[in-house]
């Protein structure tokens, strides 16, 4: 089990003491013209606090839908999601959502969308502001806050987005793709500022993506779903040390976690629903995890 | 305004009042057919200078702003449900279309036998005309707002409420303003239609005057020049209003 360096490089910010997911059993159906469709089948996940987890998968394969379930956006057909043993059925103040794109509002200013949820929870103007400074300082937008989203590049709004997604501070964190639109230099920029911020809040982090350099850079584990109905395939434990450089890129470890994850994207992609040996591997490494913790 | 975007307003004016005297001089036209612009410019000052034209513009400008908040608050309402209800949509969209497509000319004189000859069928007939257009563009505004802002506010925990002040309203604004810039001009039009078919006093009542016992032709004239005017009024406000309240986006 790989030791992670403990996120005290800032003072400010206490280590988590919450943010433990329990995803048990989630069965997820679609209603489409000619029947129905099965997104998720029996997707059993156990992440710990403050641990990163990247899902990833073939297209298809409901990474997205599941994010969205433990978002409580979209309540499963069967299954449930517990955040620190509370069971979600809505949306959750403890859980923060960053879409595939950036999703601010046009007609207000930057500080004014990362504040929006303060706004919607009441918070009063003074105190709102303040938060707003801070999470403007925490993604390095602190000089834009007056400005139009219009007027940033693609990379600041998803900075800004991601500010605003962790403006209640919430115990856990949920990025559906959200480095997809940008260039591959700035893709590896914003990896390595997401570990920063991981670094600063101390949230467990779930990402799905496309990319396995991504994956095995920016995670403690690495998700593997099946197509649909997506399953989980493997769980594969990244051995690498943290806080993580790029330079962590060019590591045997790294390419050998990358072999192992697109192996077991070529048996998932192959086989449908019955993968029982793969469903024993992510059994295996739950219980790593409950034993370590 | 620069002057660089005055200099074409400018000009446009010129060679607009410069024709308008050239019809008049080579088509030989009697001053009650069409007077010359300098006769009617003439009358123009006069009649505000005497006050004539303040009093009957005072009057038209009360029932154009009333009738057009009236009818604006209820179109923005009722697009807002036609855009959300199917239901709403089914029960009262045949009967707007009907409503829109018999003319205001024909229900005027039925409006003023209903609410009399003073303001009330005035505001009545402003509040009809601009109805339409208010609710037709409120409803595709608030139909095309973004799913996925929607969706945002919903991860967020937003109330309906909140959905609907900080979500709906502001993306289907732009729409909005847009329908209310058709409006405020068709407002000016109800106003004199509604004087026509039975007033006092107002802008439409004086035209009628001009034409008829005082045969004042270049007073008539005027008056319409008056009319356009507040027309023309009126539409900067909605674009004014619409730069403050849209911005850069």
């Amino acid at each position: 089990m790989t030791v992670r360096a403990a996120p005290t490089t800032v003072a400010r910010t206490v280590p988590p003491p919450a943010g433990h997911l329990a995803i048990r059993e989630i069965a997820v159906d679609f209603e489409r013209t000619g029947g129905t469709l099965r997104a998720l089948d029996g997707v059993d996940l156990e992440i710990a606090a403050g641990e990163v987890v990247a899902l990833i998968g073939p297209n298809g394969s409901g990474k997205s839908t599941l994010l969205r379930v433990i978002s409580g956006l979209l309540v499963p057909q069967r299954g449930r999601v517990e955040l620190d043993g509370r069971t979600l059925t809505e949306p959750d103040p403890g859980v923060g959502l960053v879409f595939q794109e950036p999703r601010l509002l046009p007609w207000r200013t930057v500080a004014a969308n990362v504040g929006y949820p303060l706004d919607l929870a009441g918070w009063a103007a003074d105190r709102r502001a303040s938060r707003v400074d801070e999470l403007l300082r925490l993604v390095g937008l602190e000089e834009f806050g007056g400005a139009r989203p219009s007027q940033l590049s693609g990379g600041m709004q998803q900075r800004a987005a991601i500010a605003r997604s962790l403006a209640l501070e919430p115990s856990v964190l949920l990025l559906d793709e959200p480095f997809s639109a940008l260039d591959a230099l700035t893709r590896e920029r914003f990896n390595v500022e997401l570990l920063d911020l991981w670094a600063r809040t101390g949230t467990t982090i779930v990402i799905v993506t496309h990319s396995i350099p991504e994956a095995v850079f920016l995670a403690d584990r690495v998700v593997v779903l099946s197509a649909r109905p997506g399953h989980v395939v493997a769980d594969v434990r990244v051995p690498l040390a943290r806080p993580r450089t790029l330079d962590a890129l060019d590591e045997i470890a790294v390419s050998a976690t990358a072999r192992e994850v697109r192996a077991h994207l070529a048996t998932g992609d192959l086989d449908g629903a019955d993968d029982r040996p793969a469903g024993a591997v992510a059994g295996d490494a739950t219980s790593a995890i409950e034993a370590a913790s | 305004m620069t002057a660089q975007r005055l200099v074409p307003i400018g000009l446009a004016l010129v060679v607009f009042v410069a024709a308008w005297k050239a019809i008049v001089v080579v088509g030989g036209y009697p001053p009650f057919i069409l007077p010359p612009p300098e006769e009617v410019a003439a009358r123009f000052v006069s009649a505000w200078a005497d006050g004539t034209m303040a009093r009957h513009a005072a009057v038209t400008i009360q029932e154009i702003a009333l009738g057009f908040v009236v009818g604006a608050v209820l179109a923005v309402g009722v697009g807002y449900l036609l855009a959300r209800s199917a239901l709403v949509e089914r029960l009262l969209s045949p009967y707007l279309v009907a409503a829109q497509a018999t003319p205001i000319l024909a229900l005027a004189p039925l409006l003023a036998l209903w609410f009399g000859t003073g303001l009330l069928s005035k505001v009545v007939i402003c509040a009809l005309i601009v109805f339409f257009p208010i609710a037709v563009s409120t409803m595709v505004g608030i139909r095309s707002v973004d799913g996925r802002l929607l969706e945002l506010g919903r991860s967020l925990r937003a109330t309906r409420r909140q959905v609907l002040l900080t979500l709906e309203i502001p993306a289907a604004l732009p729409s909005i303003l847009g329908g209310m810039r058709v409006g405020v001009t068709l407002a000016v039009v109800g106003a004199i239609v509604g004087e026509w078919a039975g007033a006092e006093r107002g802008l439409g009542v004086l035209v009628n005057l001009a034409r008829g016992s005082l045969f004042d032709i270049p007073l008539m004239f005027a008056t319409l020049i008056t009319i356009a005017l507040l027309g023309v009024v009126l539409y900067l406000v909605v674009v004014l209003a619409e730069r403050r309240l849209v911005g850069v986006r």
